[in-house]
């Protein structure tokens, strides 16, 4: 919450209380200013906070500790599939929420190791191309596991999930207050994202000064070195796969449970990639960076596919660019321009670990 | 056995497809240590554009025989590629080429992504049926063992492709100076290489032996589609990891291997799996050995450098 106040121009190093004020109010108003231009956009931002937190969890691998990871969306996929086997008719389960979400939470950090594993001995590129065929092959699975015993169901995916029920509160049913107020269930559901989210914002933050998060920066600065000076590397890095999968699985837990329904489709590797390119365009390494960048990428393709459509409509009397196509060419020129001009994104990590000329104190400076 | 051997003569003409563009791969790879994540996508806009211009040729000049017809498409692709080729390495590339490591490596999935987009924006996304100029049933089948035509032009083609770019590399002034780049740039520089020039050179040579590589996966399977160039990408990728990265020998051998072991593999995944993995598991065979390799023998077949360079 801090760095994303101070991400705020001006406000932001002036007034750090009123600048964390603002973030606050936003939050929570968000859905109310969004409901002004409709429904779609409390369900837009809804989606918005499951990518905070898919980001979030990236970041972790990829910004904190320096592996590029292409594969990401696998453990969003292993959540939301955990949560559609245990709660929904697929097999007749429908197990409390509060039981499967930490179990997808948990599959998915197996999930993390299990990949960990394997490629501890990788780095960059190499790394990035093993990950990217992780995602393929459990993407490869979802859509195949259909015969000779049905288990995934294939590419029609698993339908009627459970909904959200917390202590007999079910989130998907309109919510009464008194007799006049109702609270529509895109409300509901985004106020319990947003909680996740904060809660992931705090933990991460603490993280990230943490031994662990230094560890991590150590490794991702300079591996031999880290090693060097008593870093257990191994341990290390599995623990960023795993925890940062975890996010990956708790958000897909809760996409599966908001849609209702999840198919393989939803976990391409355009998916990834969207991830990849949110903490990218935000600012790698830095949490508010991370979530700026991942709100932006959620919202400009709807802006756009609420502007760019009647745009074209108007003057070439047809739809030449689908939102689909704008989607993954705002998302491609986003990637490859800000690498060329900004590389560090739009808020660019404090390195205060990886530069010492930036140190502030004692020994630091020259 | 009939089955084996079938399955050996698909999986050569696959692997040979797959050799052509793990040579791009590789040297790219050699020379800049990049892996051009974008080379599958220059495959497909071969395929596209070559679909395009014998679409075009057979409108105008419908009395051209089918080889001119096929060799104009070619050529055209080819062109199309060469040019592609050097303005994504211009653009994209160049300017990051002393950045930190993982810069490049996400402009590259950037500019797979765009051109894949682009692609979608032209030619749409339905799967186009791609002519098959060169006839594609099979010959009388020698010890039970089908073979098309297509089949063999694959074969010789690449094969004498191979030829010519080793050649090129080994016994020519352009080749001494490519290798002399791969092997240190500001050393080579200060030799009087004019080390832009060669990794431009790199890229287009690359991406025309993609464009050919696309031209021949599209007429035999008669399709082209603007997301076709991601598998055979990563195969190659695998392909050229197998056989060592940046070495050229082993693309072409990795190339085989893989074919093979992915077409034979695929005749024989549901026997083995006791009928619970079925042939639509094909594409795991290139991830698994791609993981395998690279935690067991992550230098190749045939290759020297570590594959620790981050």
């Amino acid at each position: 919450m801090h760095e994303l106040a101070l991400a705020i121009p001006w406000l932001g190093k002036r007034n750090p209380a009123a600048a964390r004020g603002v973030v606050i109010l936003l939050a929570v108003a968000a859905p109310l200013i969004a409901m002004l231009f409709g429904k779609t956009w409390v369900r837009i931002l809804d989606f918005a906070m499951l990518y905070v937190m898919l980001a979030i969890g990236l970041n972790l691998v990829v910004g904190f500790a320096g592996l590029l990871d292409l594969g990401y969306i696998a453990f969003y996929a292993v959540g939301a599939y955990t949560f559609a086997f245990l709660a929904s008719p697929q097999f007749e389960l429908h197990l409390p929420f509060w039981l499967v979400l930490p179990l997808g939470a948990g599959c998915a950090a197996l999930a993390g190791i299990v990949l960990g594993l394997p490629t501890l001995r990788l780095r960059g590129d190499y790394l990035a191309i093993v990950t990217l065929g992780f995602g393929e092959i459990v993407r490869i699975f979802l859509n195949n596991l259909n015969q000779p015993i049905n288990i995934t169901n294939g590419p029609q995916g698993i339908n009627m999930i459970d909904p959200l029920v917390l202590f007999g509160w079910d989130v998907s049913k309109p919510l009464k207050i008194g007799e006049e107020i109702t609270v529509n269930s895109l409300f509901q559901y985004y106020y319990i994202f947003l909680a996740f989210v904060a809660l992931s914002v705090v933990l991460v933050q603490r993280l990230q000064v943490s031994r662990v998060g230094r560890a991590w920066a150590a490794i991702r600065d300079d591996e031999l070195a880290a090693k060097a000076i008593g870093i257990n590397t191994r341990n290390m890095k599995l623990l960023a796969f795993s925890l940062g999968a975890t996010f990956g699985g708790v958000s897909g837990g809760l996409f599966a449970a908001f849609q209702g329904f999840v198919s393989p489709e939803s976990f391409s590797l355009m998916e990834s990639i969207a991830v990849l390119t949110m903490i990218v365009f935000g600012g790698m390494g830095n949490l508010a960076g991370v979530i700026v960048g991942a709100l932006a990428l959620t919202a400009l393709p709807e802006v756009l596919r609420y502007v760019a459509i009647p745009v074209q409509q108007a003057l070439f009397d047809k739809v030449i660019l689908d939102p689909e196509v704008l989607r993954m060419l705002l998302l491609s020129l986003a990637m490859i321009f800000m690498m060329l001009l900004r590389p560090a994104g739009l808020i660019p990590a404090y390195s205060r670990y990886s530069r010492p000329e930036l140190v502030v104190g004692k020994e630091g400076g020259k | 056995m009939e089955t084996l051997l079938q399955q050996t003569v698909n999986g050569l003409v696959v692997g040979s497809v797959y050799a052509l563009v793990a040579l791009g791969y590789t040297m790219v790879y050699g020379i800049l240590g990049l892996i051009n994540f974008a080379h599958g996508d220059v495959l497909m806009v071969g395929a596209l554009v070559a679909l395009e211009a014998i679409r075009l040729i057979q409108t105008h000049a419908p009395e051209l025989g089918l080889v001119p017809t096929l060799l104009g498409g070619l050529a055209a692709s080819v062109l199309v590629c060469m040019v592609l080729g050097y303005t994504i390495e211009r653009t994209a590339y160049r300017r990051l080429r002393n950045a930190p490591r993982l810069a490049p490596l996400i402009t590259a999935i950037g500019v797979s992504f765009l051109l894949q987009t682009i692609a979608m924006i032209i030619w749409g996304r339905n799967y186009h049926t791609f002519p098959q100029l060169v006839s594609t049933t099979p010959l009388e089948p020698v010890a039970g063992v089908f073979i098309t035509p297509v089949q063999i032009a694959i074969l010789v083609v690449s094969a004498a492709l191979m030829v010519a770019l080793m050649l090129l590399v080994n016994k020519t002034r352009l080749g001494r100076a490519m290798r002399a780049t791969a092997e240190n740039h500001k050393v080579a520089s200060l030799m009087g290489v004019d080390t832009n020039k060669i990794i431009a050179a790199t890229f287009i040579i690359g991406s025309a032996l993609a464009a050919v590589a696309g031209v021949m996966f599209s007429s035999n399977y008669g399709i082209a589609h603007y997301a076709m160039g991601f598998m055979p990408g990563l195969k190659a990728f695998t392909a050229a990891v197998l056989g060592g990265i940046g070495n050229l020998g082993g693309a072409m051998l990795g190339g085989l291997v893989l074919g093979l072991v992915e077409s034979i593999g695929a005749g024989y995944i549901e026997d083995m799996s006791f009928g619970f993995l079925n042939s639509s598991y094909q594409d795991i065979f290139a991830f698994m050995i791609l993981g395998i390799v690279l935690i067991f023998r992550p230098t190749g077949l045939l290759g020297e450098r570590v594959a620790d360079r981050a």
